[in-house]
Protein backbone atom coordinates (compact mmCIF):
# COMPACT_ATOMS: atom_id res chain seq x y z
CA UNK A 1 0.00 0.00 0.00
CA UNK A 2 2.64 2.48 1.12
CA UNK A 3 4.86 1.31 -1.73
CA UNK A 4 2.01 1.77 -4.24
CA UNK A 5 1.36 5.34 -3.12
CA UNK A 6 5.03 6.32 -3.11
CA UNK A 7 5.58 4.63 -6.49
CA UNK A 8 2.72 6.61 -8.06
CA UNK A 9 3.88 9.90 -6.49
CA UNK A 10 7.49 9.30 -7.57
CA UNK A 11 6.32 8.28 -11.05
CA UNK A 12 4.25 11.45 -11.47
CA UNK A 13 7.08 13.67 -10.21
CA UNK A 14 9.56 11.88 -12.47
CA UNK A 15 7.30 12.26 -15.51
CA UNK A 16 6.78 15.92 -14.72
CA UNK A 17 10.53 16.48 -14.34
CA UNK A 18 11.50 14.58 -17.50
CA UNK A 19 8.89 16.40 -19.59
CA UNK A 20 10.58 19.71 -18.67
CA UNK A 21 14.08 18.64 -19.65
CA UNK A 22 15.81 20.22 -22.60
CA UNK A 23 16.60 18.07 -25.65
CA UNK A 24 19.33 15.42 -25.32
CA UNK A 25 22.80 16.90 -25.73
CA UNK A 26 21.44 20.46 -25.83
CA UNK A 27 23.67 22.28 -23.36
CA UNK A 28 23.19 25.93 -22.61
CA UNK A 29 24.81 26.41 -19.22
CA UNK A 30 26.18 29.91 -19.48
CA UNK A 31 28.94 29.48 -16.89
CA UNK A 32 30.29 26.40 -18.69
CA UNK A 33 30.32 28.14 -22.07
CA UNK A 34 32.18 31.15 -20.64
CA UNK A 35 34.78 28.93 -18.95
CA UNK A 36 35.29 26.91 -22.15
CA UNK A 37 36.08 30.19 -23.87
CA UNK A 38 38.41 31.79 -21.34
CA UNK A 39 40.07 28.96 -19.32
CA UNK A 40 42.73 28.15 -21.91
CA UNK A 41 43.70 31.79 -22.26
CA UNK A 42 43.54 32.69 -18.57
CA UNK A 43 45.14 29.60 -17.02
CA UNK A 44 47.26 28.06 -19.83
CA UNK A 45 45.90 24.54 -19.20
CA UNK A 46 44.24 22.45 -21.89
CA UNK A 47 41.89 20.50 -19.59
CA UNK A 48 39.20 22.97 -18.59
CA UNK A 49 37.86 20.54 -15.97
CA UNK A 50 41.20 20.75 -14.13
CA UNK A 51 41.15 24.55 -14.36
CA UNK A 52 37.70 24.58 -12.74
CA UNK A 53 38.53 22.01 -10.06
CA UNK A 54 41.93 23.35 -9.02
CA UNK A 55 41.56 27.05 -9.74
CA UNK A 56 38.20 28.68 -10.41
CA UNK A 57 36.56 26.37 -7.86
CA UNK A 58 39.73 25.53 -5.95
CA UNK A 59 38.10 26.36 -2.62
CA UNK A 60 35.39 23.75 -3.17
CA UNK A 61 38.07 21.17 -3.88
CA UNK A 62 39.78 22.10 -0.61
CA UNK A 63 36.53 21.17 1.09
CA UNK A 64 36.36 17.88 -0.83
CA UNK A 65 39.94 17.10 0.11
CA UNK A 66 39.15 17.60 3.77
CA UNK A 67 35.94 15.57 3.60
CA UNK A 68 38.07 12.68 2.34
CA UNK A 69 40.75 13.41 4.93
CA UNK A 70 38.31 13.43 7.83
CA UNK A 71 36.55 10.29 6.56
CA UNK A 72 39.85 8.40 6.44
CA UNK A 73 40.84 9.86 9.81
CA UNK A 74 37.53 8.67 11.27
CA UNK A 75 38.05 5.13 9.98
CA UNK A 76 41.60 5.08 11.33
CA UNK A 77 40.45 6.37 14.74
CA UNK A 78 37.73 3.73 14.97
CA UNK A 79 39.64 0.72 13.67
CA UNK A 80 43.33 1.25 14.33
CA UNK A 81 44.84 -0.80 17.11
CA UNK A 82 48.45 -1.11 18.18
CA UNK A 83 49.67 -4.31 16.58
CA UNK A 84 53.07 -5.86 16.36
CA UNK A 85 54.45 -5.54 12.84
CA UNK A 86 56.63 -8.64 13.12
CA UNK A 87 53.67 -10.90 13.69
CA UNK A 88 51.81 -9.98 10.59
CA UNK A 89 49.57 -12.80 9.40
CA UNK A 90 50.79 -14.75 6.41
CA UNK A 91 48.43 -15.57 3.60
CA UNK A 92 48.96 -17.30 0.32
CA UNK A 93 47.63 -16.47 -3.09
CA UNK A 94 46.47 -19.89 -4.20
CA UNK A 95 45.66 -19.24 -7.85
CA UNK A 96 48.65 -19.08 -10.18
CA UNK A 97 46.60 -17.19 -12.75
CA UNK A 98 45.66 -14.46 -10.25
CA UNK A 99 49.24 -14.21 -9.03
CA UNK A 100 50.79 -14.00 -12.50
CA UNK A 101 48.25 -11.62 -14.00
CA UNK A 102 48.05 -9.49 -10.85
CA UNK A 103 51.80 -9.07 -10.52
CA UNK A 104 52.06 -8.26 -14.23
CA UNK A 105 49.44 -5.51 -13.77
CA UNK A 106 50.87 -3.83 -10.64
CA UNK A 107 53.60 -1.78 -12.31
CA UNK A 108 51.53 -0.73 -15.37
CA UNK A 109 48.67 0.38 -13.12
CA UNK A 110 50.97 2.43 -10.88
CA UNK A 111 52.63 4.05 -13.90
CA UNK A 112 49.21 4.71 -15.45
CA UNK A 113 48.09 6.37 -12.20
CA UNK A 114 51.19 8.57 -12.15
CA UNK A 115 50.58 9.48 -15.79
CA UNK A 116 46.96 10.43 -15.11
CA UNK A 117 48.14 12.61 -12.22
CA UNK A 118 51.03 14.21 -14.11
CA UNK A 119 48.98 15.05 -17.20
CA UNK A 120 45.77 15.73 -15.30
CA UNK A 121 45.55 19.38 -16.32
CA UNK A 122 46.51 18.78 -19.96
CA UNK A 123 44.49 15.69 -20.91
CA UNK A 124 41.50 14.01 -19.24
CA UNK A 125 42.43 12.97 -15.73
CA UNK A 126 43.65 14.72 -12.62
CA UNK A 127 44.67 14.27 -9.03
CA UNK A 128 41.55 12.45 -7.90
CA UNK A 129 41.35 9.94 -10.75
CA UNK A 130 45.10 9.38 -10.88
CA UNK A 131 45.34 9.10 -7.11
CA UNK A 132 42.71 6.37 -7.04
CA UNK A 133 44.42 4.53 -9.91
CA UNK A 134 47.76 4.78 -8.09
CA UNK A 135 46.24 3.33 -4.93
CA UNK A 136 44.49 0.62 -6.97
CA UNK A 137 47.85 -0.46 -8.40
CA UNK A 138 49.24 -0.94 -4.91
CA UNK A 139 46.07 -2.68 -3.69
CA UNK A 140 46.52 -5.11 -6.59
CA UNK A 141 49.70 -6.12 -4.81
CA UNK A 142 47.53 -7.48 -2.01
CA UNK A 143 45.38 -9.46 -4.45
CA UNK A 144 48.38 -10.87 -6.28
CA UNK A 145 51.17 -11.04 -3.70
CA UNK A 146 49.40 -11.38 -0.37
CA UNK A 147 49.00 -9.23 2.72
CA UNK A 148 52.64 -9.12 3.77
CA UNK A 149 53.80 -7.92 0.36
CA UNK A 150 51.16 -5.19 0.36
CA UNK A 151 52.10 -3.96 3.83
CA UNK A 152 55.81 -4.11 3.05
CA UNK A 153 55.33 -1.96 -0.04
CA UNK A 154 53.18 0.62 1.79
CA UNK A 155 54.70 1.29 5.25
CA UNK A 156 52.21 2.81 7.67
CA UNK A 157 54.36 5.79 8.61
CA UNK A 158 55.00 6.71 4.99
CA UNK A 159 51.31 6.50 4.04
CA UNK A 160 50.29 8.50 7.12
CA UNK A 161 52.86 11.13 6.18
CA UNK A 162 51.68 11.22 2.55
CA UNK A 163 48.05 11.63 3.63
CA UNK A 164 48.90 14.56 5.90
CA UNK A 165 51.20 16.14 3.33
CA UNK A 166 48.54 15.89 0.63
CA UNK A 167 45.71 17.43 2.63
CA UNK A 168 47.94 19.95 4.40
CA UNK A 169 49.83 20.79 1.21
CA UNK A 170 46.62 21.83 -0.52
CA UNK A 171 45.79 24.26 2.27
CA UNK A 172 49.42 25.41 2.40
CA UNK A 173 49.29 26.49 -1.25
CA UNK A 174 46.25 28.59 -0.35
CA UNK A 175 48.02 30.15 2.63
CA UNK A 176 51.08 30.79 0.45
CA UNK A 177 49.01 32.87 -1.94
CA UNK A 178 47.71 34.85 1.08
CA UNK A 179 51.33 35.46 2.14
CA UNK A 180 52.11 36.60 -1.39
CA UNK A 181 49.55 39.35 -0.85
CA UNK A 182 46.72 37.84 -2.86
CA UNK A 183 43.43 36.06 -2.18
CA UNK A 184 43.25 32.57 -0.65
CA UNK A 185 44.06 29.99 -3.36
CA UNK A 186 44.48 32.73 -5.97
CA UNK A 187 46.77 31.54 -8.77
CA UNK A 188 49.84 33.64 -8.03
CA UNK A 189 52.79 31.94 -9.71
CA UNK A 190 53.71 32.20 -13.39
CA UNK A 191 51.44 30.36 -15.78
CA UNK A 192 54.16 28.88 -18.00
CA UNK A 193 53.80 27.76 -21.61
CA UNK A 194 50.37 26.49 -22.56
CA UNK A 195 50.16 22.73 -22.98
CA UNK A 196 53.38 21.85 -21.13
CA UNK A 197 53.71 20.14 -17.75
CA UNK A 198 54.87 23.42 -16.21
CA UNK A 199 51.73 25.28 -17.27
CA UNK A 200 48.94 26.45 -15.00
CA UNK A 201 50.68 28.11 -12.04
CA UNK A 202 49.35 26.59 -8.83
CA UNK A 203 47.16 24.04 -10.68
CA UNK A 204 49.94 21.37 -10.89
CA UNK A 205 50.73 21.84 -7.18
CA UNK A 206 47.13 21.47 -6.06
CA UNK A 207 46.73 18.57 -8.49
CA UNK A 208 49.71 16.74 -6.97
CA UNK A 209 48.58 17.50 -3.41
CA UNK A 210 45.14 16.04 -3.93
CA UNK A 211 46.60 13.02 -5.77
CA UNK A 212 48.77 12.35 -2.72
CA UNK A 213 45.85 12.77 -0.33
CA UNK A 214 43.53 10.53 -2.37
CA UNK A 215 46.06 7.74 -2.99
CA UNK A 216 47.28 7.68 0.61
CA UNK A 217 43.72 7.91 1.93
CA UNK A 218 42.56 4.91 -0.05
CA UNK A 219 45.60 2.85 0.94
CA UNK A 220 45.10 3.74 4.62
CA UNK A 221 41.48 2.69 4.33
CA UNK A 222 42.60 -0.66 2.90
CA UNK A 223 45.14 -1.12 5.71
CA UNK A 224 42.49 -0.63 8.35
CA UNK A 225 39.89 -2.81 6.62
CA UNK A 226 42.38 -5.59 5.93
CA UNK A 227 43.61 -5.58 9.51
CA UNK A 228 40.04 -6.18 10.60
CA UNK A 229 39.85 -9.24 8.38
CA UNK A 230 43.37 -10.61 8.71
CA UNK A 231 43.77 -10.62 12.48
CA UNK A 232 41.72 -13.13 14.37
CA UNK A 233 40.30 -11.72 17.55
CA UNK B 1 21.25 10.53 -29.55
CA UNK B 2 23.57 8.40 -31.68
CA UNK B 3 23.12 4.57 -31.73
CA UNK B 4 26.26 4.05 -29.63
CA UNK B 5 24.79 6.19 -26.86
CA UNK B 6 21.53 4.27 -27.01
CA UNK B 7 23.39 0.96 -26.67
CA UNK B 8 25.48 2.25 -23.75
CA UNK B 9 22.38 3.60 -22.01
CA UNK B 10 20.58 0.26 -22.52
CA UNK B 11 23.60 -1.58 -21.06
CA UNK B 12 23.47 0.65 -17.97
CA UNK B 13 19.76 -0.07 -17.57
CA UNK B 14 20.28 -3.83 -17.92
CA UNK B 15 23.25 -3.70 -15.54
CA UNK B 16 21.24 -1.88 -12.87
CA UNK B 17 18.47 -4.46 -13.20
CA UNK B 18 21.03 -7.27 -12.89
CA UNK B 19 22.45 -5.72 -9.70
CA UNK B 20 19.08 -5.47 -7.93
CA UNK B 21 17.90 -8.92 -9.03
CA UNK B 22 21.08 -10.64 -7.76
CA UNK B 23 20.35 -11.74 -4.20
CA UNK B 24 23.66 -13.23 -3.06
CA UNK B 25 25.88 -10.37 -1.72
CA UNK B 26 29.10 -11.89 -3.06
CA UNK B 27 27.75 -12.22 -6.60
CA UNK B 28 26.09 -8.84 -6.26
CA UNK B 29 29.46 -7.22 -5.55
CA UNK B 30 30.87 -8.60 -8.78
CA UNK B 31 27.78 -7.70 -10.82
CA UNK B 32 27.93 -4.18 -9.37
CA UNK B 33 31.53 -3.94 -10.61
CA UNK B 34 30.40 -4.85 -14.13
CA UNK B 35 27.57 -2.32 -13.83
CA UNK B 36 30.19 0.31 -12.98
CA UNK B 37 32.09 -0.56 -16.14
CA UNK B 38 28.90 -0.12 -18.17
CA UNK B 39 28.48 3.31 -16.54
CA UNK B 40 32.08 4.16 -17.48
CA UNK B 41 31.38 3.22 -21.10
CA UNK B 42 28.32 5.47 -21.08
CA UNK B 43 30.39 8.36 -19.72
CA UNK B 44 33.04 7.90 -22.42
CA UNK B 45 30.33 7.80 -25.08
CA UNK B 46 28.86 11.02 -23.64
CA UNK B 47 32.34 12.63 -23.84
CA UNK B 48 33.10 12.79 -20.12
CA UNK B 49 36.41 10.88 -19.94
CA UNK B 50 37.38 12.51 -16.62
CA UNK B 51 34.36 11.08 -14.88
CA UNK B 52 34.75 7.74 -16.66
CA UNK B 53 38.30 7.36 -15.34
CA UNK B 54 37.21 7.79 -11.74
CA UNK B 55 34.19 5.54 -12.27
CA UNK B 56 36.37 2.70 -13.60
CA UNK B 57 38.71 2.70 -10.63
CA UNK B 58 36.06 3.31 -7.98
CA UNK B 59 33.67 0.67 -9.30
CA UNK B 60 36.23 -2.00 -10.15
CA UNK B 61 38.67 -1.63 -7.24
CA UNK B 62 37.65 0.64 -4.39
CA UNK B 63 34.04 -0.27 -3.73
CA UNK B 64 34.39 -4.07 -4.36
CA UNK B 65 37.39 -4.07 -2.04
CA UNK B 66 35.46 -2.49 0.82
CA UNK B 67 32.42 -4.70 0.23
CA UNK B 68 34.49 -7.89 -0.06
CA UNK B 69 36.45 -7.24 3.15
CA UNK B 70 33.17 -6.58 4.96
CA UNK B 71 31.70 -9.80 3.54
CA UNK B 72 34.78 -11.79 4.54
CA UNK B 73 34.52 -10.44 8.08
CA UNK B 74 30.84 -11.28 8.32
CA UNK B 75 31.41 -14.76 6.90
CA UNK B 76 34.08 -15.46 9.48
CA UNK B 77 31.87 -14.31 12.32
CA UNK B 78 29.04 -16.51 11.06
CA UNK B 79 31.15 -19.68 10.76
CA UNK B 80 32.55 -19.18 14.27
CA UNK B 81 29.10 -19.13 15.86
Amino acid sequence: MLFGVSAVVTGVLLGWGVSGLQAFGDFNGEYGQILNGVAGRERHVTNVVAAVVFDYRGFDTLGEDFILFSAVLGVALLLREARDDRERPRDEVRSDAVRAFGLAMVAPTVVFGLYIVAHGYLTPGGGFQGGVALAAGLILLYAAGGYRAFRAATPHRLVDLAEGTGAGGYAAVGVASLVAGSLFLQNVIGLGTKGTLAAGGTIPLLNAASALAVAAGLILLCHEFLEEVMYEE
Amino acid sequence: MIPLQVVALALVGLGALAVVTTRDPLRQTLVAGLYGLALAVLMVVLQAPDVALSEIVVSSVASPFILLTALAKLQRRRTRK
